[in-house]
């Protein structure tokens, strides 16, 4: 099952990049993750493990996810080391007005689940969507408000030097 | 709690004292009739005794047959088959249960650790499957995973899918043989006692006493993790668990069966022993799985079995009753 959920961003995708990169600050953002603890040394990059576990129905399901692309700052993508299968891409496109495109694609299943397979990705697919749609709209929410918080500080800070 | 009915040999006794306390014996043909009673009630006594025997010689052969067959292997786990069959299961725990597991990071991320569970819903067990599911999609299948079950469970056309998902033939050995391997294992010490209770006790825990499960904690100094369950005495309307037939039937001796439950189900109605494959109930079922309990670090270098038995009910007690106080209805949950 592929599911896609886009947002856009009203900063550049440096910035963007800057929040996505930073593999333990997930927590902040991502919705129905129920669990994302760092395994192995690497704490970002390409080969950066995870143990990730998303609510799907009666099961949080997921496994150990492995950082496969890291293209700075376009693309970030993972890949299923062990449980389901799954890989997962934010994708950051350049938008004008130094706004950012920012695209969660995910694709999940299990090899070899048959029919049953097929419908279990069916029937899943609405909760775990709606759980990636949230996800980047609370990115987005988070990277903009504290743009604000920040530009907000900056004219404070004029404002008392002047 | 069912009474064991009166033995055989109180049949004839009946029969004869009906007559006798009549206090005018008649006579028919020259034979007396409480004479007659006498003999009706031995020829009956002897023909239960004789079904008695049959049944539970009959009982005995298959269950040393199956107790032949049942020998634990734990290499029959299959983690590619239980990968492959994780949308099926996933599919029953959600549409059908809406299951739900609470509280799986209680379980300790790496070794040995003995999972205490209630049993509920009679012969179909759904929380095997679904518990089964959420463990397996938590840890990942390849952490060994075993569980234990009734002979008859795994001699049950089941019994080959179970095998594969790491059910293994309840015994001591092989609780001891699968955390040995360094297995997560979850009993049911409760067993069939507990899994036939009337419906209306789904709130209880009920282990009839059987306290192996701190000797097996004890053996191999391994923590013990209770999992509560609510739902699955929902899933049919168990009226009895039936101890008296099961005993006048021998199959307490015979098959390891103290029960022989009576209870109402689809398709079949009333039904005795629940071992007609049934359409359970859709019950909501929710399990929660409680801290780790450290035997030597909570009660000392030898602990007390009945001390550590009588904490590990009450913890789960207490657990169980606020699972009940969250439900509103039955089945609905």
């Amino acid at each position: 099952m592929r599911l896609t959920e886009s947002v856009v961003v009203g900063s550049p995708p440096s910035v963007v990049w800057s929040y996505l990169s930073d593999l333990d600050g997930y927590d902040r953002f991502m919705s129905g993750v129920t669990r994302w603890d760092r395994d192995g040394e690497l704490t970002t990059g390409i080969g950066a493990r995870r143990r990730m576990l998303i609510k799907a129905g009666s099961a949080e399901v997921g496994g150990l996810i492995e950082v496969v692309e890291w293209d700075e700052p376009n693309d970030l993508a993972w890949s299923s080391v062990t449980g389901i299968d799954q890989r997962g891409r934010f994708r950051l496109r350049p938008v004008g007005n130094g706004s950012t495109r920012v695209e969660l694609r995910y694709q999940y299943g299990v090899a070899g689940g048959g029919f049953t397979g097929w419908l279990s990705e069916r029937l899943s697919a609405p909760s775990i969507s709606k759980d990636l749609r949230i996800s980047v709209q609370q990115l987005k929410r988070l990277i903009e408000s504290e743009r604000q918080e920040r530009v907000a500080a900056a004219a404070e800070a004029e404002r008392a030097g002047a | 709690m069912a009474s064991a009915p009166k033995p055989a040999s109180d049949v004839s006794t009946n029969g004869h004292n009906a007559s006798t306390n009549g206090g005018d014996p008649k006579i028919s043909d020259g034979v007396p009739l409480d004479g007659i009673a006498e003999n009706i009630g031995r020829a009956t006594g002897e023909a239960v005794r004789i079904g008695q025997d049959f049944i539970g010689r009959a009982a005995g052969r298959a269950a040393r047959s199956l107790a032949s067959r049942l020998q634990a292997d734990l290499d029959d786990r299959d983690p590619d088959y239980i990968r492959e069959n994780l949308p099926l299961s996933w599919l029953m725990a959600t549409i059908w249960y809406r299951a739900e597991v609470r509280n799986l990071k209680n379980v300790p991320e790496q070794g040995p650790v003995l999972l205490v569970g209630n049993h509920t819903g009679g012969n179909m067990s759904p929380e095997t499957i679904f518990f089964t599911l959420a463990f397996s999609t938590y840890f990942g299948v390849e952490r060994r995973f075993h569980q234990l079950a009734h002979n008859l469970v795994l001699a049950s056309p089941l019994g080959p899918f179970l095998r594969r998902f790491g059910t293994v033939a309840a015994s001591h050995e092989n609780a001891l043989k699968a955390l040995d391997a360094g297995a997560a294992v979850l009993v049911f010490p409760g067993g069939d006692w507990e899994v036939h209770r009337p419906s209306w006790q789904s709130s209880r825990i009920d282990f009839g006493g059987r306290r192996g499960f701190v000797r097996l904690a004890l053996e191999k100094d391994v923590p013990i993790v209770p999992v509560v369950t609510i739902g699955g005495q929902e899933t049919a309307l168990w009226l009895d668990r039936g101890a008296w037939l099961a005993k006048l039937l021998r199959l307490d001796r015979t098959a390891r069966l103290k029960v022989l439950p009576i209870l109402i189900a689809p398709p079949w109605g009333l039904t005795v022993g629940d071992f007609l494959p049934r359409i359970p109930l859709p019950a909501k079922m929710t399990s929660d799985v409680l801290p780790a309990i450290h035997l030597r670090e909570q009660f000392g270098e030898e602990p007390d079995i009945d001390e550590v038995y009588e904490h590990v009910t009450g913890v789960m007690q207490e657990a169980l009753d606020g699972l009940a106080a969250e439900r509103r209805y039955p089945v609905i949950g």
